[in-house]
Parts: structure tokens; C-alpha cells; sequence
């Protein structure tokens, strides 16, 4: 366990110390989910019935757009031996990268999506169930978009390649994650929703990690 | 000859379908070096990563005490120590940060007098708070060296450790590794140039 939290703190370490690369992927989303309300209008109706979509999709490339880094700084310079080469499990090295992943941006992704779901006029019970599926949903993000990287080091175009594996898999947690707003409009259970999105989150904690075990050791032959 | 704790035998790897070696064996004993020499693409970085199970060998078997080391990879990790052509180093991290990140990486506790000895002994005392990608390459590798030096693993894995170094760097290397033999441990490495070492034994990979 001592090994997981020493690599988890040693990549939190290093987006600190280069700050630029978290403040891109935010700014990123910003920039991205504010186009939306500019460019459809300030139509009330429709910007609130899009909100939850929109914003969800946004965080969702904004997730990706970090994770092609995950692995692939470890892979140029070296490390990635050392991480497979550790006398700890190499499932438990991959969980904590994708950790670390989603404190840098999962995390702060949760908390910006309720400033910016003001811009698109949704009532405040909305931007906490926002806050509260995207909290629950974006690890479910990290820890898929994190088997993707693995699954593409070291191979050409991996950004774009990333993005093909990855999206796809993240279309249920996108279609709860999503739809969760709406249940405030129609009087469905918002608990039960957020209740799915643990489930899938917990099937990806399951299961990723072996598959990034074996791909980061198919990587490092 | 000191009694074999490491025991290779008839091992053999491919890589891209092609075979680098075959029915490869050798044995090592407590304080013994092992130089690996041959030309470009002979195999030596394939064999330092098929002993280190980062590459899985197509035959053959590697016994460390008697027991199959791929029965519990995780305990021979342990006894490993690590130099790979490229330092494994964290640019934006500086010596010291590199350095007990690496150990604590391992699962040991962190060691700030072991720490002193491994900068004291490749003269990094100067550079250890400053970021490792204000160094030059020699110093990198030099703090890789002591990183390998850090672990305190019997067995020490090195691609070509000699690289970048300069003569007092070199001459540093040599007795950390002299004293790491004379306290029983074993080294293999990959090397073009004479270790300098007295004793150490060749092997040549055909290619």
C-alpha cells in the first residue's frame, strides 16, 4: 500500500509542479461547454434541457484530452520499468496513476461543471445533482480512459486512438451520468441513477486495472 | 568459486519472431560480475530485461537459490536493482525527490542516511536539490547509479552504466561496484568499454 500512495503522491508532485498541464484540460472545458449557450442563443427552454448533456460531454473530452500522458511520460523516460520492476503488484501501480488522474481533473471537472451550468440557466437543485453524478461518474472516466492509454503506448496517433477505445466505453456512464438531471424534471429517483453510475464506476475499478497490468507489461517487452 | 545463487539455463528469447539467443546458460556466485559483450543487437539489453521478466523468455530457466524465479516475481523484483539504457528519472523532480521517490517506489522506508552515502558516493551533494532536467546526461546517469546503488538489491541489473560518464565518474562507479562485490553482491551489465573491474567474468553473445 506504501508503494501505491508513494506513486500517487510522486504524480501529484508532478502536476505541481507543472500546473500549465492541468490548466489547459480545465480551460478546455471552460472555453468548450461556454461555445454552447453562444452559439445556440439564450433560449431558456433549450439550454437548460441541453445543459446536463452538454456538460457531461465536455467533461468527458476534457477527461481524455490529459489521459494520452498518463503512461506515456513514464514510457519515454524510463520509469515505466521501475513501476514494473516494483516488488508491489503492477494493477495497483495502474490504479494509482488513474488516481491521480481524476484528483487532477475528474475532481476539479465536478466542481467547475455547477459554475458553468449556471451559464446555461439550470435551477440550483440541478447543479447539485450535476455536481453529484459527475463526482460519482468521472472515475468510472479516468480509470477506462487510463486502459486506453495503456492499451495505446507507444503507438502512433495514440491521442486520437486513445479517444476511439475510449469514448465508446464511456457511453453508459455518459447516458446516466446525463439523463440524471432530467430526473428532477420528471419526479424520477435521482438516488437511483447515481446508484447505476457507482455500479459502473465499481465494475471499472474491478476490472480496468488488470487490463492496464497486462498492457503496460505487453508495453515494457 | 563462491557457491551459485544465480543459475541460468537454457534460456532463450525472440523478439519480432526473430530468436536473439538460444540455450543461453550461465551460473553466478556471491560477489562475481558478469560483463556482457557482443556487438550491436547481440542481445544484451534483451537478456539484462529477460532476467529482469520484463521480456518473457520463450525456454529456458532462471533460478535464484535453487527456487524458479518466475514462482514469485514479485519477491525477485525485490532483489533486483535497475539500470536501463534510459536513467528512469522524473525531469521535473529534483535529486534528492528522484532519488527516495525511487525507494519508496520499492516499498522500503525512506533512508536519509542511506541517501547521503549514494550522493556522497557519485559527488551529487552539490546538484541534489536541483531539477533533474538541468542536468547534463552524465550527471542523469549518474544519479540513476546511485539511485541502483540506493536499492541495496544483491543483484544489480546494468545496460550500459559506463555511458556518458566521465573518468572521475567512471572511477566512481568502479568502487561503489567493487564494494558492492566485496560485500557479496552480484552485478551483471551490458557493456562496450572495460568495467576495469579485476575478476569480472565476459560472456560474449554471439548475435
Amino acid at each position: 500500500m506504501s508503494g501505491f500512495l508513494a506513486l500517487l503522491s510522486r504524480d501529484l508532485r508532478l502536476v505541481w509542479r507543472r500546473p500549465g498541464d492541468v490548466a489547459v484540460v480545465l480551460a478546455f472545458f471552460i472555453v468548450a461547454t461556454v461555445l454552447f449557450p453562444l452559439g445556440i442563443g439564450p433560449a431558456a427552454n433549450i439550454l437548460a434541457r441541453i445543459a446536463a448533456g452538454v456538460l457531461w460531454c465536455t467533461a468527458l473530452f476534457a477527461s481524455m484530452l490529459s489521459l494520452d500522458r498518463l503512461f506515456a511520460a513514464d514510457y519515454e523516460d524510463g520509469s515505466l520499468d521501475l513501476l514494473l520492476l516494483a516488488p508491489w503488484p503492477l494493477e495497483l501501480a495502474a490504479l494509482a496513476k488513474c488516481a491521480a488522474h481524476w484528483i487532477v481533473t475528474g475532481l476539479p471537472l465536478a466542481v467547475l461543471a455547477p459554475l458553468l451550468g449556471v451559464t446555461f440557466g439550470l435551477p440550483p437543485g440541478a447543479l447539485v445533482a450535476l455536481a453529484a453524478t459527475l463526482l460519482v461518474g468521472t472515475p468510472t472516466l479516468s480509470l477506462i480512459g487510463g486502459l486506453a492509454a495503456a492499451l495505446t503506448l507507444g503507438a502512433r496517433r495514440g491521442g486520437a486512438l486513445l479517444a476511439l477505445l475510449a469514448l465508446p466505453l464511456c457511453v453508459p456512464t455518459l447516458i446516466f451520468g446525463a439523463s440524471a438531471i432530467e430526473t428532477l424534471m420528471t419526479g424520477e429517483d435521482l438516488l437511483a441513477h447515481i446508484a447505476i453510475l457507482a455500479a459502473l464506476a465499481l465494475v471499472a475499478l474491478a476490472t480496468t486495472p488488470w487490463a492496464m497490468a497486462a498492457a503496460l507489461r505487453q508495453a515494457g517487452e | 568459486m563462491a557457491p551459485t545463487l544465480l543459475d541460468v539455463a537454457d534460456l532463450a528469447c525472440r523478439r519480432g519472431g526473430r530468436p536473439v539467443f538460444e540455450r543461453l546458460s550461465f551460473a553466478l556466485g556471491a560477489g562475481e560480475l558478469l560483463a556482457l559483450t557482443g556487438r550491436n543487437g547481440s542481445g544484451k539489453t534483451t537478456l539484462l530485461r529477460a532476467l529482469a521478466l520484463l521480456v518473457r523468455p520463450e525456454a529456458g530457466t532462471i533460478r535464484w537459490q535453487g527456487s524458479d524465479v518466475q514462482d514469485d516475481p514479485e519477491t525477485w523484483r525485490g532483489r533486483l536493482a535497475w539500470l536501463g539504457h534510459l536513467d528512469g528519472l522524473k525531469g521535473d523532480l529534483t535529486v534528492c525527490e528522484n532519488l527516495l521517490g525511487a525507494e519508496r517506489l520499492r516499498d522500503r522506508p525512506a533512508a536519509d542516511d542511506r541517501l547521503d552515502l549514494a550522493l556522497v558516493a557519485f559527488d551529487l551533494n552539490a546538484l541534489a536539490h536541483r531539477a533533474v532536467r538541468t542536468l547534463s546526461a552524465g550527471q542523469r546517469r549518474r544519479t540513476a547509479l546511485a539511485r541502483v546503488l540506493l536499492t541495496q538489491a544483491p543483484l544489480w541489473l546494468l545496460d550500459e552504466p559506463l555511458n556518458a560518464l566521465d573518468a572521475p565518474a567512471q572511477q566512481a562507479f568502479r568502487s561503489v561496484l567493487q564494494n558492492h562485490l566485496a560485500g557479496g553482491g552480484l552485478a551483471i551489465a551490458a557493456t562496450h568499454a572495460d568495467l576495469g573491474v579485476a575478476g569480472a567474468r565476459t560472456f560474449e553473445l554471439a548475435g
